[in-house]
């Protein structure tokens, strides 16, 4: 070994320039580069033109970054005989394929409706719903100075970009090291939205320390898991571990270690038991633009990574890490909607139905039902991404509507000034219900499309326990959902009952974005799913 | 010569990491216990470097470095921030998310 070792480091290396091919990863370069470029106008820019460039930089470059990632999609190789579609590029680094492409697609348009609601300033009388000043202390002088001066932070924009080009590249990556890059890449200027909320201030900046804290531990031990599958396979790219782990390289107990370290982080971002502790204080103390944000854009971008790694490099290994999964799935599926039942705050219920809904994603993903060739069977990728793309307009849009009703310190977000929302404005009334309805996953929303793909996967799969769990927790969740139904349209207001305040075309139009997923997916879901099953399988 | 005795070290600084997360109060040292961690992994990645007699590890090794330094900014951001909000950094002492 040390021989081998030496002789390396005695040889010339001749160093040659990598070949990457921006044709295909360009998408994330837009990104990427917008994000930059919105860094240069925070320091250069005059204040009060800030927020009118950083808005329409950042949709621009979001929009841009999706036209990108559609002509990509347009001119993809086939490979693996037909199965897939893509290839590897940037030196091994990125897999730039069907799947990578579709869910660069749901997060681009996520984001794209994020931006908008991060840009809503009329809810607030004239300022965006972050903080004037985040070095101002709570209560202080220099807050209410900052409040009267009208100061905003237009930083929000460019670190939002950074994320999502952060989500970009977690579930493209083609090598371990890559992953934990794209994932910290990620996670960075999420710890730092969460603490940026003007009103109620104590929390957001007790969920920052929260997130942060709970996912620094977490990465910690995704990169622990990173090491030790570079140990047993001596390589860190995905094909490689499957390489590894198909020649039975032997030293089993540093794989299945690693593996389990490794599901940890990647569990943690998903938000399933028991790595969900963080999900319901950070959704409730971050401002609610930014919950939206992470419950859609980080979720996609989390499964897509797990989905990557498990059936890519630990495929072979399935047999190892399915028990682990069916446990961690019906556990999440349980304390989602057990926990769901007894939340008086609507932020921390769709908090909890977030972890309920991952525990169905993850049915979905343990079912693994494979594509083979010719055949139009519903595979696990095809459901886990239809499903994610549903589900993520649908939270979008409930958070959306979460930011418009208010009292006079801000959102009501207790549920108890919910009840009699149905008399004040039943429209956004209706638009709620029929958001808690996809949740629920009733008939003609995408929700019940949603939860049919990933259990028909499931049960071809043979996890038909699971789906018998899956379908016992929704019939459980229903409850909560139909309660809030009720809430807002039958019982009398509490005190003044809730105000609705009237909010910008910016919110407006995230709100009709996720009807209109919602109902277009339960009514047509076809083009959208035929879309996820030309994606292919993931190239290797 | 062999690497396992640097495998246990690893083992040992990232159980020590980990617990201190788990069982220390301020902020600031389960912070640090984290950075124990994340050093323990570096430690893995050079030892199996070593062994494997490729460079792979060394590489990702220096990428952590890196990614920890980042995390220091962005943590000690947030951590001095409540810390001056509420004149402690004991995580104990925010709990007002709860339930």
């Amino acid at each position: 070994m040390i021989a081998v070792h030496g002789s390396v480091l005695a040889q010339e290396i001749e160093i040659e320039s990598p070949n990457i091919a921006y044709s295909a990863i360009y998408p994330i370069l837009i990104v990427f580069g917008v994000a930059l470029v919105g860094v240069l106008v925070e320091a250069f820019a005059p204040r009060p033109r800030r927020y009118v460039v950083q808005t329409v930089l950042a949709a621009a470059g979001l929009g841009l970054a999706f036209v990108g990632t559609v002509l990509v999609a347009g001119d993809l190789p086939e490979t693996q005989n037909g199965l897939a579609r893509g290839g590897i590029e940037a030196e091994g680094a990125l897999a730039v394929d069907g799947p990578t492409l579709f869910i660069w697609g749901a997060i681009l348009l996520l984001s794209f409706f994020s931006v908008l609601l991060f840009a809503e300033r009329r809810l607030e009388s004239g300022v965006t719903a972050f903080a004037g000043q985040a070095a101002a202390l709570p209560g202080t002088e220099a807050e209410r100075e900052a409040s009267t001066r009208g100061l905003e932070h237009t930083e929000v924009f460019p670190l939002m970009l950074f994320a999502v080009g952060g989500m970009m590249l977690f579930p493209a990556s083609n090598d371990l090291l890559t992953m934990f890059v794209a994932l910290e890449v990620l996670s960075f200027p999420l710890y730092l939205l969460c603490g940026l909320a003007r009103r109620r201030r104590l929390l957001s900046q007790e969920a920052a320390v929260k997130y942060f804290l709970l996912g620094a531990f977490a990465s910690g031990f995704f990169l622990y898991g990173i090491a030790l599958v570079y140990g047993y396979a001596g390589t860190v790219t995905l094909a490689g571990i499957d390489g590894a782990i198909t020649n039975r390289v032997g030293g089993d107990g540093l794989l299945l270690a690693g593996i389990g370290l490794m599901a940890v982080g990647l569990l943690f971002k998903i938000g399933a038991a028991p790595f969900h502790a963080w999900t319901p204080d950070v959704y409730q103390g971050a401002p609610t633009a930014v919950t939206g944000f992470m419950a859609a854009c980080t979720k996609v971008a989390a499964f897509g990574a797990l989905l990557r790694v498990f059936y890519v490099a630990f495929g072979g290994a399935q047999w190892n890490w399915m028990p682990m999964m069916w446990i961690v799935a019906a556990l999440t599926m349980g304390v989602g909607c057990v926990l769901t039942l007894t939340q008086t705050d609507v932020k921390r219920m769709l908090a909890y139905s977030s972890i309920a809904h991952a525990g169905f994603l993850l049915t979905g993903f343990v079912g693994v039902q494979a594509a083979t060739r010719d055949s139009d069977d519903m595979t696990s990728l095809v459901a886990v991404m239809f499903y994610l793309l549903a589900y993520g307009f649908t939270t979008l849009g409930a958070f959306a509507v979460v930011t418009v009703v208010r009292d006079s310190s801000g959102e009501a977000t207790h549920l108890s000034r919910w009840a009699g929302l149905g008399k004040q404005s039943p429209v956004l009334a209706g638009v709620f219900a029929l958001f808690m309805l996809a949740f629920l996953g009733l008939p003609a929303t995408s929700g019940f499309m949603a939860k049919w793909a990933v259990f028909t996967s499931a049960w071809a799969g043979d996890a038909q326990l699971l789906v018998i769990i899956a379908v016992l927790a929704s019939v459980i969740t229903a409850f909560v959902y139909i309660r809030v139904i009720v809430l807002m349209f039958f019982a009398d207001p509490v005190g003044e009952g809730p105000t609705v305040a009237m909010p910008s075309v910016l919110t407006v139009v995230t709100i009709a974005a996720g009807v209109v997923v919602t109902v277009a997916l339960g009514v047509a879901p076809q083009p959208v799913l035929d879309l996820a099953h030309q994606a292919g399988e993931f190239v290797r | 010569m062999s690497t396992e005795p640097f495998l246990v070290l690893s083992a040992l600084l990232f159980t020590i990491g980990a617990f201190g997360v788990l069982i220390r109060r301020n902020a600031i040292v389960v912070f640090m216990c984290v950075e124990l961690m994340l050093n323990a992994a570096n430690l893995a990645f050079v030892t199996f470097a070593r062994h494997h007699g490729n460079l792979d590890g060394q590489i990702a090794a220096f990428f952590v470095m890196v990614v920890a330094a980042a995390e220091v900014v962005v943590g000690l951001a947030i951590i001095v921030t409540i810390f001056r909000t509420r004149r402690s950094a004991s995580v104990d002492d925010a709990s007002l998310l709860k339930y």
